[in-house]
């Protein structure tokens, strides 16, 4: 693997190869001591267009357990606006000697056009309502821990809410529907993309008609700028139709496990305390994120030597 | 850089013959001999006299008229100036071009307009024909000056890339022009419904995460000024259509005997919408690469005759412009270099009807039949094409007369490739090579 640019790409052996791969570094973030010299002396570039506290901290983390070094470039979108150069910035950063770009921005294919001006690993963080691959593998893997179960045959995951402006749910319906699982989007039709006949989902509009029979609940954050695009004519009547509250979750079946990729909008799509969630994976989820990316980072950084340094981080 | 005039009247005084050719205007197709000298084509025949030129299997026309080029000057020389798309269009077999209107400061006064129009004599490889804007620059609010603009020889009007949104201007604008006998082209694009939009919307966006422009957006506008066009009796010409239902309204306007033209890029002929897989910014382009059934349906509009003509919409960025993210990137692609070996690679056209869209048809609606797209006969302005179109050939962009680089057709084979172009009588492309 070169690059993690999104799911597709990725294909379900590097999914599954990944997943595996996680399993280790898990077992590294057990130990008293969780850091291993896997990546000593690589250089991991944070490259954040969009701000995200969240991922960027998950990915310096992991890169730090591996003994990377890693650098920060934070990026307001306005020197963009004024016509800087993205390639000028990705190339005088490789001159540097970079390993690997961590990438976020708000538009699709950032990672595919910085790929073709660099020689650095590019990792996809999330292009605009694209892709952000390394947040499905946090999810799969979450569940494959809560299940027990290495594939998703015979489970049902329901995404509710924005889809049509998620990444989130673009590489989940991608990595989610490789490992066997039945796929529900539950949305108003504003917020389903164009064209969804060709993916490999059944649609509903009504979260009451689909909550009874669901395995994974997927609530998604709903932005308060889709209100002004006329997307939902208010929060109230999104929330009500769309929002997990108590009497919804008397209806999921009770093996039924409840994730939300983060930040969550308390009173909008997530009506009741979170931690009051009986089948919460929430805090799996963001817990596990470090792991993942460590596998991420791994794999494509190891290089030659991966399986010299696999040794390094097993048990 | 300064011309010598008395050097030039010299060049075209001389008199000529293209040898080995097959003639095609409107009139058909047929082998001929054509002496040209001062300028003018003097004789049509057998066995002329003069210094034999060779055009031997290739077609002679007229020499091609694009309704829609962005030449970029004044404001962004950077991208083009007015002497490197000219030299582009020369290469490309271009005896006129349209200059679009979307400079800076844009052509809504008689001063710009004029400075375009004198760049272009300056220049000397093709006719510049300025176009003037519809509204005052380009915002949609109010009037331009039309009839001065008019009297100062324009005679096509557009706010290109921005489509007139206010119903009630755009019917002012078509009365106004109506009593100018001027035509009004439209850029077909109700901007609400395509707000940040990059591709079209599709089964592509939808995967890509990329934001659509729904066909609807151009179909409404094509649709209301059709039927502005019915009660105000204004000419109206649709630029770059680029959906299958855009060409069944205009098909029936047609039918109906309204005074409507359409064109068609070479771009929207031949690429579709799943190049955006690529995420490469040089497939952004306004309106965007449609489906490969709006692309089939295009090309049977050019076939039926429903649309008029091939336009280039050719639209130079510098390579930094390009490098941004996709949507931040400027829309956009080059045209005039391959248009003729993009249209000959894609459409099953025979040759006289290729020299209708790409020359008589544009010609007459930019207004300046008098001197392009006219049949090759004693007495016609020397502004000729010859082609080969049977030659094979891929681009280079490194053999661009363009200042910029962002042609979509690299690595793609076009079949037809201009051999020389004659402007007033000049070479400005002999065998091949641009020659100022």
């Amino acid at each position: 693997m070169k690059h993690l640019r999104s799911i597709p790409e990725l294909g379900a052996d590097g999914l599954t190869r990944l997943l595996e791969l996680t399993n280790h570094m898990v077992e590294v973030n057990r130990r008293p001591v969780p850091k291993v010299p896997a990546l000593r002396g690589r250089t991991v570039v944070s490259l954040f267009f969009e701000d995200s506290t969240r991922t960027r901290l998950s990915f310096e983390t992991a890169a730090k357990r591996l003994s990377a070094d890693t650098m920060t470039f934070s990026v307001s979108t306005s020197s963009v606006n004024k016509g800087e150069s993205l390639r000028d910035t990705v190339e005088t950063i490789t001159d540097m000697g970079v390993d690997a770009f961590v990438v976020r921005h708000k538009s699709a294919g950032i990672p595919w056009q910085i790929s073709d001006w660099t020689t650095a690993a590019v990792v996809n963080a999330g292009d605009g309502w694209h892709q952000h691959p390394t947040q499905a593998l946090v999810d799969c893997f979450t569940v494959r821990e809560a299940r027990g179960c290495e594939r998703f045959d015979g489970l049902t995951l329901t995404i509710v809410g924005d889809i049509k402006h998620s990444r989130v749910a673009r590489s989940n319906i991608a990595a989610f529907s490789m490992l066997g699982a039945q796929i529900v989007l539950v949305a108003p039709p504003t917020l389903l993309p164009p064209d969804v006949a060709h993916w490999p989902v059944t649609v509903s509009h009504s979260l009451d008609d689909v909550v009874g029979r669901t395995d994974i609940l997927y609530m998604l954050r709903l932005q308060s700028e889709r209100m002004s695009q006329g997307h939902v004519p208010n929060l109230r009547e999104y929330s009500e139709r769309f929002g997990l509250d108590a009497r919804r979750l008397a209806m999921l079946p009770s093996d039924a496990v409840v994730m939300h990729p983060g930040p969550m909008n308390r009173g909008v799509e997530m009506l009741i305390d979170p931690s009051a969630l009986p089948n919460s994976l929430i805090h799996r989820q963001v817990a596990n994120g470090v792991s993942v990316r460590m596998a991420v980072l791994f794999d494509l950084l190891a290089g030659e030597s991966s399986a010299g340094n696999l040794r390094e981080v097993a048990p | 850089m300064k011309r010598d005039n008395n050097a030039k009247r010299g060049s075209n005084a001389k008199r000529f013959v293209l040898k080995g050719g097959t003639i095609v205007d409107s009139r058909g197709e047929r082998r001929a001999e054509v002496a040209i000298e001062g300028g003018v084509v003097v004789e049509v025949g057998e066995a002329l006299s003069g210094d034999a030129i060779d055009a031997g299997g290739a077609v002679i026309a007229p020499g091609f008229v694009d309704l829609h080029a962005h030449l970029r000057e004044p404001g962004k020389e950077e991208a083009e100036t007015i002497e490197t798309g000219s030299r582009a269009g020369a290469k490309g077999g271009y005896t006129a071009l349209v200059a679009m209107p979307n400079t800076d400061p844009p052509q809504d006064s008689v001063a710009v307009v004029d400075f375009v129009r004198e760049q272009g004599r300056r220049a000397g490889l093709v006719e510049v024909v300025p176009s003037g804007c519809i509204t005052l620059g380009r915002q949609g609010e109010a009037l331009a000056p039309m009839a001065e603009l008019a009297a100062a020889g324009v005679r096509i009007f557009t706010d290109d890339g921005n489509g007139v949104q206010d119903e009630l201007l755009m019917r002012r604008a078509m009365e106004y022009g109506r009593g100018l006998d001027v035509t009004l082209a439209q850029h077909c694009e109700v901007a609400t419904l395509t707000k940040g939009a990059v591709m079209n919307e599709c089964q592509c966006c939808t995967t890509l995460g990329l934001p659509g422009w729904p066909a609807v957006a151009e179909e409404l506008m094509v649709f209301r000024d059709i039927e502005l066009a019915r009660i105000t009796g204004a000419r109206v010409h649709f630029l770059h259509l680029s959906t299958a239902r855009s060409v069944d309204l205009v098909r029936a306007a047609k039918r109906d005997g309204l005074p409507i033209t359409a064109e068609v890029t070479p771009h929207h002929l031949s690429l579709d919408e799943t190049r955006l897989m690529s995420f490469d910014t040089v497939y952004k382009v306004n309106p965007p690469l449609r489906s490969p059934r709006d692309i089939a349906a295009l090309r049977k509009g050019v076939l039926d005759g429903t649309i008029d003509a091939l336009a280039t919409d050719h639209a130079p960025h510098p390579r930094r412009d390009k490098e941004l993210s996709l949507d931040q990137a400027p829309p956009g692609m080059l045209g005039l270099e391959t248009a003729l070996g993009v249209a000959l690679g894609v459409l099953e056209i025979d040759l006289p009807h290729l020299v209708r869209i790409m020359s008589i048809n544009p010609a007459r609606i930019a207004g300046i039949e008098a001197r392009h797209g006219r049949d090759i006969e004693p007495g016609a302005p020397a502004n000729l094409v010859v082609f080969d179109p049977n030659i094979t050939w891929q681009v280079a962009p490194d053999e661009l007369a363009s200042k910029s680089r962002n042609t979509p057709f690299v690595g793609m084979t076009l079949r037809g490739r201009v051999r020389h172009t004659i402007f007033g009588g000049d070479f400005t492309v002999l065998d091949g090579e641009a020659q100022r």
